[in-house]
């Protein structure tokens, strides 16, 4: 190649880059009449299918505000996009998309990917280029402590999963005239984020009420079998079990207390619908707490679906499904974003961040309210008990549609 | 140390601990057959093990969904599996074999990330399993339960390892796949298809693991990425063993399930597996300082 031809390609190059930089990027953050989202959901890799429960949710909110007139912003109606990318279910690769999504895309208006994982590598670059996010599926709370300005959650933290059992287990206990802190409690989670943090506030909860931790037992993340735990709880008999390891721990944890007969008045895990373990295992998973963010039972209201009962019906017509609780807290996210457009009137994220929050709507999906960390603090968790197979909602008091069964009947009655 | 005072107080739950690691063993003992078989004969290592247990475990559950019953699911996973496993030979492996070791950790390695995507393509993320029917046996006032399929799992299990031992000895495949084993290149000279002697093996492994799969299934779960545990477990019942030792590996196998429940027990299931690996460098410790102890000379 002679001299003056790579001095003639150099040019070139030098020439498109130039122009790459001139042109900017290549969607802009409003298009026309469109404001558009951006989003990396799990489409493939290992929180597939709640990545679709995360989409599905999103995609019911676009549709439903494009059809009652959009957005309003200033004197202009905007319609409503998402551009999604499949963040693989790597942490990492989200952090890369959110990346991708702000500055080739150039869009302003972040929604958070499914579990906390994603939302981890996502934040950090949300943060860089001062764009808020605002997420439905992102429950640890390690996301909380690191002075983020521009995240903000809908769904509550997973410390308060399933604590509400301990206050179940401190109730009954004052019903049969003994003191709470005669409890025993067993604890068995997986050893990540999300579940560590469901162990500590079932630990704050149970310290709180004088009750003994027995068994603290953490589950591999290569979890295949519980027999050594459920073996220990058969031999201290401890009033509560306490269990979480998404669905897999969840499904574990049903069919091994079946298959092994163990007896214990209350056992509360996470994950129930996630691992349909009604559908696998019927009446074996009858009297199960399960923690849940949102059913479709509750009385909340809004301006979009009128009630919780009209967006389930919405989504299981559109969806063919009930919408299990991560899609609501996804389309909840949406309707923050919807408000926080409306309310600020503007596209300035600074403007934007600020109203955001200061939030304070009710939705469907519950009441939003963003402390100063980002999360919201205006919605407690619910606990359900399965009962001949239907979810009955149990504590707390406010929303408990049935009483609970406690203790659980013994294998041998049933 | 409170639960290892259970056990002195109340020792009918070290029998229960002792029961289940035992029966649980043997489905590990049956993956790590496969893996010990593709190992001595092959000298590949094949880091997708778990993968195939775990399809085997899918195809089981899709066969079981689709009307059939489970346990008659089982042989017909078994088959498919071979099917899978004479492909994949055929594919990727016949490329690697008698290369280097790490070109096969690194192939077998690929194709378990394969597999994993694949089963999430077509069978999704979520954690499926397969209901047996069977019940429970109480013993001791119901301080001992035995699960009837831990049980059942157990005798197929071992019902598969004394078939597979006897097609080894007896069979003209089986004694050509032992032939391979010990010298290939004399195998070769001797008139033996050494290409269908590994086709062969890399396809009974993929039977060995269909039915371990149906196992798993059937008494825990499978999900499309649960593979690693199985993989590892095979892994180091092999090391135990030894390769082409089928006794040793089924002692190594039970001995591991047992020793698992009851680290899990006594030190919590966080140190369950760093109990389980801690174990194996103890034993390769001692084998290497017995091995040091022999005299060396030459035949």
């Amino acid at each position: 190649m002679s001299r003056k031809f790579k001095v003639v390609i150099a040019l070139l190059v030098g020439l498109a880059a130039v122009g790459l930089v001139v042109a900017g990027p290549v969607g802009a953050k409003v298009e026309d009449d469109t404001i558009v989202f951006g989003a990396a959901l799990s489409f493939t890799g290992k929180y597939s299918t709640n990545g679709k429960h995360t989409k599905n949710g999103y995609d019911l909110v676009v549709k439903r505000i494009n059809e009652t007139g959009g957005v309003k912003v200033g004197d202009k109606s905007y319609k409503i996009k998402i551009k999604y990318y499949d963040d693989e279910s790597t942490p990492a690769r989200a952090g890369q998309l959110a990346d991708r999504l702000i500055k080739q895309d150039g869009i302003k208006f972040i929604l958070g990917p499914y579990g906390s994982g994603p939302t981890k590598g996502m934040a950090p670059i949300t943060e860089k280029y001062k764009i808020p996010m605002v997420e439905g599926n992102g429950a640890s709370r390690s996301l909380f402590n690191k002075g983020y300005r521009y995240l903000f959650a809908v769904l509550s933290t997973s410390e308060q999963y399933l604590a509400e059992a301990i206050a179940v287990a401190a109730e009954q206990a004052k019903k049969a005239g003994k003191d709470p802190s005669s409890i025993k409690v067993a604890i068995a989670v997986e050893n990540d984020p999300f579940s560590m943090d469901i162990r500590a506030g079932v630990l704050e909860d149970a310290e709180r009420y004088g009750m003994k931790v027995i068994i603290d037992d953490k589950l591999p993340k290569e979890l295949t079998d519980m027999t050594a735990t459920l073996t220990k709880v058969k031999a201290l008999k401890p009033d509560v079990l306490v269990v979480s390891g998404h669905s897999k721990g969840a499904t574990l944890a049903i069919r091994q207390t079946a298959q092994m007969k163990v007896d214990v008045p209350i056992l509360a895990i996470t994950h129930c619908e996630a691992a349909d373990v009604v559908g696998k295992f019927g009446a074996n998973a009858d009297y199960t707490l399960c923690a849940t963010q949102w059913a479709p039972t509750m009385t909340y209201k809004d301006r979009w679906f009128v009630s919780s009962g009209e967006y389930a019906k919405t989504f299981e017509k559109e969806y063919g499904y009930v919408p299990p609780y991560q899609a609501a807290e996804s389309s909840a996210a949406v309707l923050v974003w919807v408000d926080a457009l409306e309310r600020a009137n503007s596209f300035d994220t600074e403007k934007l961040r600020d109203t955001l929050a200061a939030t304070k709507l009710e939705t469907f999906y519950g009441w939003v309210d963003f402390d100063d960390t980002g999360k919201n603090i205006a919605k407690p968790m619910v606990l359900r008990q399965i009962q001949k197979g239907k979810y009955v909602p149990v504590a707390p008091a406010k929303f408990a549609a049935g009483k609970v069964i406690y203790p659980r009947p013994k294998w041998s009655e049933r | 140390m409170e639960s290892l005072q259970i056990l002195f107080t109340a020792p009918i739950f070290s029998l229960q601990l002792l029961i289940d690691g035992i029966l649980i063993g043997a489905i590990f003992a049956l993956a790590a057959y496969g893996m010990a078989l593709v190992w001595g004969v092959m000298k590949i290592i094949n880091f997708a093990q778990g993968e195939l247990v775990i399809l085997g475990g899918f195809i089981v559950f899709s066969l079981n969904k689709a009307g059939l019953n489970a346990f008659l699911c089982i042989p017909l996973a078994a088959v498919a599996m071979f099917v899978v496993g004479w492909l994949l030979y055929h594919i990727v492996i016949v490329r690697i074999v008698e290369k280097d070791l790490f070109i096969s950790i690194l192939a077998t390695f690929g194709i378990a990330i394969l597999l994993q995507q694949l089963m999430n393509q077509v069978f999704g993320a979520d954690v499926q399993v397969v209901e047996s029917e069977l019940g429970t046996w109480f013993l001791f006032d119901g301080n001992v339960t035995v699960v009837q399929i831990k049980v059942v799992s157990f005798f197929i299990a071992l019902m598969l390892g004394v078939c597979l031992a006897f097609f080894m000895k007896k069979t003209r495949l089986g004694q050509a796949i032992r032939a391979t084993a010990q010298d290939a290149r004399a195998a070769r000279i001797l008139g033996v298809n050494t290409n269908k002697v590994y086709a062969t093996t890399f396809g009974l492994n993929g039977a060995v693991c269909g039915a371990a799969g149906g196992l798993v299934v059937m008494t825990w779960v499978v999900q499309p990425y649960a593979g690693l545990a199985y993989t590892i477990r095979s892994f180091m019942i092999v090391i135990v063993a030894g390769i082409g030792n089928v006794a040793g590996v089924v002692f190594a196998g039970l001995g591991l399930g047992a020793a698992e429940n009851f680290a899990g027990f006594i030190l919590g299931t966080e140190f369950q597996a760093a109990f389980v690996f801690s174990l194996l460098v103890v034993i390769l410790v001692c084998r290497n300082f017995k091995l040091r102890l022999q005299r060396s000379y030459l035949k």
